[in-house]
């Protein structure tokens, strides 16, 4: 392991010294007046490497359109910006001790980084006790607030919250009974607990929920308890985790459970890459809640996931998390910019209230380090995008979600000292 | 009844992928006593085989045979596992007998690396070393007995590795340039299609069974039989089931216990190899699928007890049943109305990750009574 890790370690520093050299090579290349370096940190060995990779790329493509486009500019002088790439190897203590390592060592300004909540939960006192910064880009069950983090994923208000509404109110299946199914980890249980509160508002029933332990395989039982409790078909909220979404959509529809039959499954954690793993056959007619779908069609989508194309390949795609990653990246240096300094505490101030043209649309920095996003329902089509059925304006993040009852009527807000991580509204 | 016959089907369907799994296991760890965990990733390049054996297909070709594919898949799959686990017990496992912690690490480590290659290697130059393994170590046993004894038999077997290799690196590379798909190294997770025939579902007695699990199930019921049939009136088979009983007393009476150990090696790992092939139908193939049953095998071959087939037949199936069982809560469908305390708890149990939990729980204290497994091996075991 040890060596394999030193291997890629090397291997991420020539990746990274033929970019920086590539890079020379462009045209803005002599203009800059110094580098300043941030830090990278997602995993590039393990099981999360397939996921996370495609942050890293999007990540550093976002770096070098910025350095294309000048760079960074403070105080009148332009900054190119570098990166150190750091591989967290799917293990949660690792991100811990490459976070120390990048803040202490190499001193960057802010870290890019993070999938998993365990990873996250792993470096928040790392960050807190340092006082240091981290832009951590993933869709997640929210119930947290720090005053070292930005979120740029979605909160559950912005995602499973307004798909249960659609599911119940206007899917073909409205009115029908739910099931949920889920990996056995945080973010399932809590999406679902905020769901059963959800449902019981809307008037709706939760017939049965079921938790398949992170590895697992085997979805027959939990097949048999669908039937047993939505003998005619109804609504399934899934949050399975990575390949087990391959075993359960294998299975069901072995088993009968289509929208064909009256079966509609709506996925948190499925996106335009999961969906080509899965394979589109099995999806199809199925549903999706995301801020970001390849299929929008506006022109700062369409870019956004050409120049991906353009940087890593035609067959790559975008999705919903390397949306978020690419924001953060242009979030941070509009604050930067804003803040005339790359100190951490000036440039926490300054991205508060800072907006952006994402390629989702318009998001702007809240007073919670969450951010403002447009929530898109989809139905996943025979090509493996996404059909987008609605879009809701602009929703405002829950970091203490309201439906929730260990959360309910608390809010979030550190631009005001006297409120700061929780306090009731 | 209709509630019966499907828990019991779906009791038989999670048995069947536990069985197929721990059968291989069950001949390695069983019999001769090699705790391999590589085993888990000889069922990944099985399911690996799968894989390449559909994109070959999918070819102008051979895309009239398409439907055929999972077919041709689990005999490749048998032989790709196998030679693999030849090599192994040639290069490392025959050093190691009689120190289980040392092959318990060195297999460990083996599996670390099998991971690794799947995940670097490109899947055309992958089946190409395989190519070239079956030819390098079946080639020499095909020459004449004369070409064998002769002094100059180590060149005929270096030029047959040079052979070897070179046929490898030719497949290795018409693949690549054919199956775009296999050119590349990725550590993505790939995904194995049935063919149609084997989709969807069918119909009987009233219930609907889908397909895919009813071909485990027949993969299964396959190999046991031929297995059984294999080591009970083959003379092969009755060599290795004496091996086992005395190593010492065979070699005197002239069983080549070397020829023995490679045999049942290649065969447990053969099996393996057919596991893949029925896993792949479940869910998606990955470098780290195998390490997701491995525990699994242990379990059912440990319950069995060591050494006895019957055993892990027996405790597949039983772990299976159990599984439905609890996980899908069917005492409560048996019985409605029974007191709350004990609905309760039943409803509690009634989740995937609860009855796993559940199930190791009566592993293991069905294991206080009975340390040795279901199924004991009687009389005196030579080999401790």
């Amino acid at each position: 392991m040890r060596i394999s890790r030193r291997i890629l370690a090397g291997l991420a520093t020539a990746s990274l010294a033929v970019t920086a050299t590539s890079c020379g090579g462009g045209g803005t290349s002599g203009s800059f007046d110094d580098t300043v370096t941030v830090g990278i940190l997602h995993s590039l060995s393990g099981t999360m490497a397939i996921s996370e990779s495609t942050l890293v790329d999007t990540e550093k493509m976002a770096i070098e359109e910025i350095n294309a486009a000048g760079g960074v500019k403070v105080g009148g002088k332009s900054y190119k910006i570098e990166y150190i790439v750091e591989d967290g190897a799917s293990d949660w203590p690792t991100f811990a001790e490459k976070s120390k390592k990048l803040i202490d060592q190499d001193g960057v300004p802010v870290v890019f980084g993070g999938w998993t909540s365990a990873s996250r939960k792993a470096m928040l006192p790392v960050y807190e006790s340092k006082d240091a910064f981290l832009y951590y880009p993933i869709q997640y069950e929210a119930q947290e607030c720090s005053n070292n983090i930005f979120y740029t994923g979605a909160t559950p208000n912005q995602q499973s919250e307004p798909a249960t509404d659609f599911m119940y109110k206007r899917s073909p299946a409205a009115g029908g009974d739910f099931f949920l199914v889920g990996s056995d980890y945080v973010f399932p249980r809590t999406s679902n607990t905020i769901t059963k509160a959800q449902v019981k508002q809307l008037g709706g029933k939760v017939v049965g929920e079921d938790y398949l332990p992170l590895g697992n395989t085997e979805v027959a039982p939990i097949i048999s308890k669908i039937k047993k409790a939505l003998p005619e078909g109804g609504i399934i909220i899934n949050t399975l985790n990575g390949d087990q979404n391959v075993a359960f959509f294998k299975q069901i529809q072995d088993a009968g459970i289509t929208p064909s039959s009256g079966y509609y499954v709506m996925n948190y954690s499925i996106a335009e890459e999961e969906i080509s793993t899965i394979g589109p056959e099995f999806l199809e007619g199925h549903y999706g809640a995301w801020n970001y779908m390849m299929s929008i069609d506006t022109p700062a989508s369409k870019k956004f996931a050409k120049s991906f194309k353009k940087r890593w390949g035609a067959d790559r795609v975008v999705a919903d998390p390397q949306e978020s990653a690419y924001n953060m990246v242009y979030l941070w240096k509009q604050a930067v910019e804003d803040a005339g300094t790359f100190d951490d505490n000036a440039v926490r101030e300054a991205l508060v209230g800072q907006k952006f043209d994402a390629p989702q649309g318009p998001v702007e920095v809240m007073p919670n380090h969450h951010l403002s996003q447009t929530v898109r329902i989809g139905e996943i089509n025979a090509e493996g995008g996404f059909t987008i059925l609605e879009e809701t304006g602009v929703v405002l993040p829950q970091a203490w979600n309201q439906k929730h009852p260990s959360s309910k009527g608390f809010a979030c807000d550190w631009t005001d000292p006297s409120k700061g991580e929780k306090y009731k509204l | 009844m209709e509630l019966l016959l499907d828990s019991l089907f779906n009791g038989v369907a999670i048995g069947s992928v536990l069985l197929v799994a721990a059968l291989g296991l069950a001949i390695v760890f069983g019999l001769m006593g090699v705790i391999n965990l590589a085993h888990g990733e000889l069922m990944m390049l099985g399911a690996y085989t799968t894989y390449v054996t559909q994109l070959i297909f999918k070819l102008p070709i051979l895309k009239p045979f398409y439907n055929s594919y999972i077919i041709v898949s689990i005999f490749l799959a048998f032989i790709v596992s196998g030679v693999v686990g030849i090599l192994l017990e040639k290069t490392i496992i025959r050093k190691l007998y009689g120190s289980p912690l040392e092959t318990l690490l060195a297999t460990w480590g083996v599996s670390l690396i099998l991971q690794q290659f799947v995940r670097s290697v490109p899947l055309a130059y992958g089946s190409g070393l395989v190519i070239s393994l079956i030819i390098g170590l079946f080639l020499p046993n095909t020459f004449s007995l004369k070409i064998k004894e002769s002094i100059n038999f180590k060149y005929f077997k270096f030029s047959s590795w040079i052979l070897a290799a070179l046929t490898g690196v030719l497949t290795g590379s018409v693949i690549s340039s054919t199956v775009s798909k296999l050119s590349r190294a990725s550590a993505r997770n790939v995904d194995v299609t049935a063919p149609s025939w084997m989709r969807g579902q069918v119909e009987i007695l009233g219930t609907a069974f889908p397909k895919t699990r009813l071909m485990i199930i027949v993969i299964t019921l396959i190999s046991v039989i031929a297995i059984t049939l294999f080591l009970n009136q083959s003379a092969w088979g009755m060599r290795i089931r004496a091996v086992t009983q005395n190593r010492q007393m065979s070699d005197c009476l002239g069983i080549s216990t070397e020829k023995v150990d490679i045999i049942t090696f290649g065969i447990g790992s053969g099996l393996a190899g057919v596991a893949g092939v029925a896993v792949s139908l479940l869910g998606s193939v990955g470098p780290n699928v195998g390490g997701n049953y491995i525990v699994g095998c242990f379990m059912v071959v440990v319950l069995g007890g060591v050494g006895n087939l019957l055993g892990t037949v027996l405790a597949s199936f039983g772990i299976g049943i159990m599984t439905d069982l609890i996980g899908a809560g069917r005492l409560l469908s048996i019985w409605p109305d029974m007191p709350l305390p004990l609905s309760n708890t039943i409803n509690f149990f009634a989740t995937t990750s609860m009855a796993r939990v559940m199930i190791f729980a009566l592993i293991v204290i069905f294991l206080q009574f009975k340390p040795t497994g279901l199924f004991p091996q009687k009389g005196r075991m030579v080999e401790n």
